[in-house]
């Protein structure tokens, strides 16, 4: 059979969505080609919003890569626009002069963003949000200007302001409403959504019309028609889209918002279709994903002859993608005379529920704060169903599975991604599924906005059935299913003493790995430091050889200097031995030490022993540093004698385990030279005080430190280090920074444990304890016949000569 | 000229660490003898065939050593790293007489 020839315009969510269903029914059966304007493969337009925030980049949030393409022999033409299609000859013409013959065309081209047509509007700085380019140039712009303005306060407008917020810019968000989400939200949710979101920095200024866009050749600004202005050097117009339907237009086909499309999402044109945003279909040009992924079904079904119902309209759900709030909206959201209202709202933890009832049936509802019965509310809502089932739904703890039971397999459970119901039974059945995030790995379902994270777990509950445990806990790697708690618990209680013993009568599946090892070693040695034997063998290459690894199988020494501060003895020590030894680099640390780079493995035990200072624990899962600024004794400034605290502290707790590494800092005035601002213990002095800072991160995860207490003296500030490294030693998983762990705790939680005096005392024998096994480890290798041979000596043979 | 295996006295077993790599230096060939839990002595050679990394110094866990760099994970048995990593290295007859211990590399 000869293949048809099947073109799609537009490289889009919806239009691409319609090729995949296409070729889930009949891969062979067409010739493919796809034309794109943007230069990029299809990707996830919703998630916009996070390439404009930073750190995600086209890649993370393409839907089909360039492969997908080649694999299913798709023509592909990014960049290159259909400039007009011929209906009579079956072609369409391109940009770069291509013509291209069609026996099915699917009109896919979207939506356009609304320009307000303002004077100035054309003036440079002024952009909508609505591709990467969009986002690209937004982020360039925000590196040279401070002051943005987004018009609209509706959904795209406040990601786009949350986005713009992240880049560091200010912003204010203009809206015509008295509150914002207009079309998705009622006053009160409306309202509240302001107040949350003003708490995260935005400024709105509501109830204004835009009458002008200022500035010469660049925006400077807005002014209203009441007059009032405002300054701003970046405008975003986000008011809204309007359908993108002039090439249909051009080309004859009856178009009214959008492209007229039927059930079937035929045009009124023969053997031409349209999908997605660009279409109406019974008055609805939708502008949100599911109703497109749904239109997509449907048109690959009527292309390939699949008999079906056709399309039957969408009912929609808003979630709002903007971290730290919760918004949900669905149907109807106003009340009008029809109507009666179920309503609860707390003023108190800022929670709100309405669901709107028409002839004793749940019309809509709107969620704010507490959007967990969100899902189960829209298919309420989808299937007209009676508000008493919500209600007494609403008591029985089964119902949300029942839910997911009643649905049918094409369901979208993950809007996002368009997963249906189906698809994600077939890859739990199929691939053995347990865990939520298995099936997100598996089948995209939940990988984006994570909105449907609990439709997916109740999917799982229902396919599994008793074997799916809801409150799903981390297991310390895959050789076991037991989490750190877990073992933990049951290491007490067996009273377990080496880490094969563990293993063994916790039935490990196998003879551990890299993550469980060391960390089991950490915590039997935090359990029970007196009797523990560490077991050398368990630690990462740089805590065995008490050096750091290079690229190149080298190491790196660093011996300690309290505090930063050295003398010139040490420093000429240091010098003989970085020429004895020929040392690759000499470098001054960020911990305030000297790091001699290049050193042979050999060689450690030589220069540890010529240098005959302290292991500076540059390598150790424990404290490394106390990082201190000049202080009182020199500098004007100084409030207070930092360097002699830093290194009371460095003296106290050199040589401890801690679950990651741990740094500290002591600055002696709030101008911080020592940074403890983003030190996991960090200490300022003020006049007359110490402050002490906690799960600060100048790493991988920036973290300003919080402000755990405030001392009158050293000694209790020294005795509240102790209580909350000794805290940390004992709750937080191996691995898990103090910027971690504070988040995940809360620092009210810590700052509640601590302020009992008891529990500070009892922390600090614990931690005596651990403190009085530390040795020098330097010292212990040179003086140690074994471990200089186990752990430092290679075997030499020489070749022999013939 | 034939190849033939040569046998290469390393040392004896009781002078190899326990659950650890050592690194054995033979011409300008570096080895990574393991002594495992059960006490097999394993042979292959020193470099992670992903950076180069060195395998004697990484964690032993069973028959598997993870590569100290990125972590890959190395069957000290027949050489071949293990999913999602691909790749292997080449491996080492060991012989032990006696307590001590020789392995065979090709000249």
């Amino acid at each position: 059979m000869v293949k048809q020839k099947l073109v799609l315009i537009g490289n889009g969510m919806a239009g691409v969505r319609a090729i995949e269903e296409v070729l889930k029914i009949n891969p062979e059966g067409f010739e493919i080609t796809i034309f794109g304007t943007e230069p990029y493969p299809n990707y996830n337009r919703i998630q916009l919003s996070k390439v404009l925030q930073g750190g995600t980049s086209v890649s993370d949030i393409t839907l089909n890569d360039w492969e997908w393409y080649e694999d299913n022999k798709i023509r592909f033409y990014p960049g290159e626009t259909v400039t007009s299609v011929n209906t009579k000859n079956q072609t369409v013409s391109t940009d770069k002069g291509r013509i291209e013959s069609y026996d099915q065309l699917i009109i896919a081209t979207g939506s356009n963003p609304f320009m307000l047509p303002l004077p100035g509007a054309d003036k440079e700085g002024v952009k909508a949000f609505r591709n990467i380019k969009d986002c690209e140039e937004m982020i360039e712009y925000s590196k040279a200007y401070k002051k943005a303005a987004v018009i609209g306060g509706g959904l795209l407008g406040l990601e786009a302001a949350r986005g713009l917020l992240n880049l560091g810019m200010e912003v204010d968000v203009i809206h015509i409403f008295d509150y914002l989400m207009e079309r998705q939200l009622d006053k009160t949710a409306g309202k509240l959504l302001q107040t949350e979101l003003e708490k995260q920095g935005m400024n709105f200024i509501l109830q204004k019309n835009t009458a002008e866009i200022t500035g010469r050749k660049h925006v400077t600004g807005l002014k209203f028609s009441d007059g009032s202005r405002i300054k701003a050097d970046l405008v975003v117009m986000a008011v809204g889209i309007k359908p993108n339907v002039a090439l249909a237009q051009e080309a004859g086909i009856p178009v009214n918002r959008g492209i007229l499309v039927n059930d079937y999402l035929e045009t009124d044109i023969p053997n031409v279709f349209a999908v997605g945003e660009c279409a109406e279909h019974r008055g609805i040009a939708y502008g949100l994903v599911a109703p497109l992924y749904q239109q997509g079904q449907v048109l690959a079904k009527r292309l390939c002859g699949v008999r079906d119902k056709g399309y039957q309209g969408s009912v929609l759900s808003t979630q709002l993608k903007v971290s730290g709030v919760d918004v949900f909206s669905a149907g109807k959201i106003n009340e009008d005379e029809s109507t009666k209202v179920y309503k609860m709202y707390d003023d108190w933890n800022g929670t709100y529920k309405k669901v709107l009832i028409e002839d004793g049936k749940i019309a809509g509802a709107v969620l704010f704060g507490d959007t967990k019965d969100g899902n189960k509310l829209f298919d309420f809502i989808k299937k007209g169903a009676l508000i008493e089932e919500y209600l007494e739904s609403s008591q029985s703890a089964n119902s949300e599975v029942d839910l997911v039971a009643n649905m049918s397999d094409e369901e979208i459970i993950c809007g996002c991604n368009g997963v249906t119901k189906g698809s994600i039974v077939e890859a739990i059945k199929v691939n053995g599924l347990t865990t939520v995030d298995q099936v997100k790995g598996c089948t995209n379902a939940s990988r984006s906005c994570g909105g449907c994270r609990s439709l997916v777990s109740d999917l799982l509950a229902c396919t599994l059935g008793d074997q799916y445990q809801t409150d799903q806990k981390e297991a310390i790697c895959g050789c076991t299913t037991l989490s750190r708690d877990e073992v933990i618990a049951e290491i007490r209680e067996k009273g377990l003493t080496h880490i094969r013993e563990v293993m063994n009568v916790l039935e490990w599946e196998s003879d551990g790995c890299s993550k469980c090892k060391p960390a089991l070693n950490y915590y039997l040695g935090m359990i029970d430091p007196l009797k523990y034997q560490d077991e050398h063998e368990a630690r990462y290459v740089n805590e065995r050889m008490h050096a750091n690894i290079q690229k190149d199988g080298t190491y790196s020494v660093v011996p300690r200097m309290y505090g930063g501060v050295t003398t010139s003895d040490d420093l000429r020590k240091i010098a003989d031995v970085a020429d004895k030894y020929k040392v690759g680099m000499i470098k001054v640390t960020g911990g305030q030490r000297i790091d001699l780079l290049g050193v042979y493995k050999e060689d450690l035990p030589k220069i540890w022993a010529e240098l005959d200072m302290p292991s500076g624990s540059a390598y150790s899962k424990g404290l490394r540093t106390v990082k201190t600024c000049v202080g009182e004794s020199f500098c004007r400034f100084g409030t207070q004698d930092s360097i002699g605290m830093g290194i009371r502290l460095e003296r106290k707790f050199e040589g401890l385990n801690t679950p990651h590494k741990l740094k500290m800092a002591v600055s002696a005035c709030p101008r911080n030279c020592a940074e403890s601002g983003i030190k996991d213990v960090g200490v300022v002095g003020v006049e007359g005080a110490w402050e002490m800072y906690v799960g600060g991160n100048g790493g991988t995860h920036l973290r300003e430190a919080d402000l755990l207490f405030k001392f009158k003296t050293g000694d209790e500030l020294v005795e509240m280090i102790g209580a909350f490294l000794q805290y940390y030693r004992e709750s937080a998983k191996y691995l898990e920074r103090t910027s971690a762990w504070v988040e995940r705790l809360g620092i009210d939680r810590i700052r509640e444990v601590l302020s009992d005096e008891l529990m500070v005392k009892e922390y600090n024998n614990r931690i005596d304890e651990a403190l009085s096994v530390v040795k020098d480890p330097w010292k212990e290798a040179i003086n140690n016949k074994n471990l200089l041979r186990d752990l430092y000596q290679n075997v030499k043979v020489p070749v022999e000569t013939k | 000229m034939e190849k033939t295996l040569r046998s290469v006295f390393i040392g004896e077993v009781s002078e190899l660490p326990q659950k650890l790599g050592k690194t054995v230096i033979v011409g300008n060939k570096e080895i990574a003898v393991f002594k495992t839990e059960n006490g097999d002595i394993r042979a292959i050679e020193n470099r992670c065939p992903h950076k180069g990394g060195v395998l004697a110094e990484g964690i032993l866990s069973g028959e598997y050593v993870f590569c100290p760099m990125h972590d890959w994970k190395i069957s000290v048995k027949d050489g071949k790293v293990q999913a999602p990593d691909v790749g292997c290295v080449q491996t080492f007859p060991v012989e032990v007489k006696d307590g001590q211990v020789y392995v065979l590399i090709k000249e």
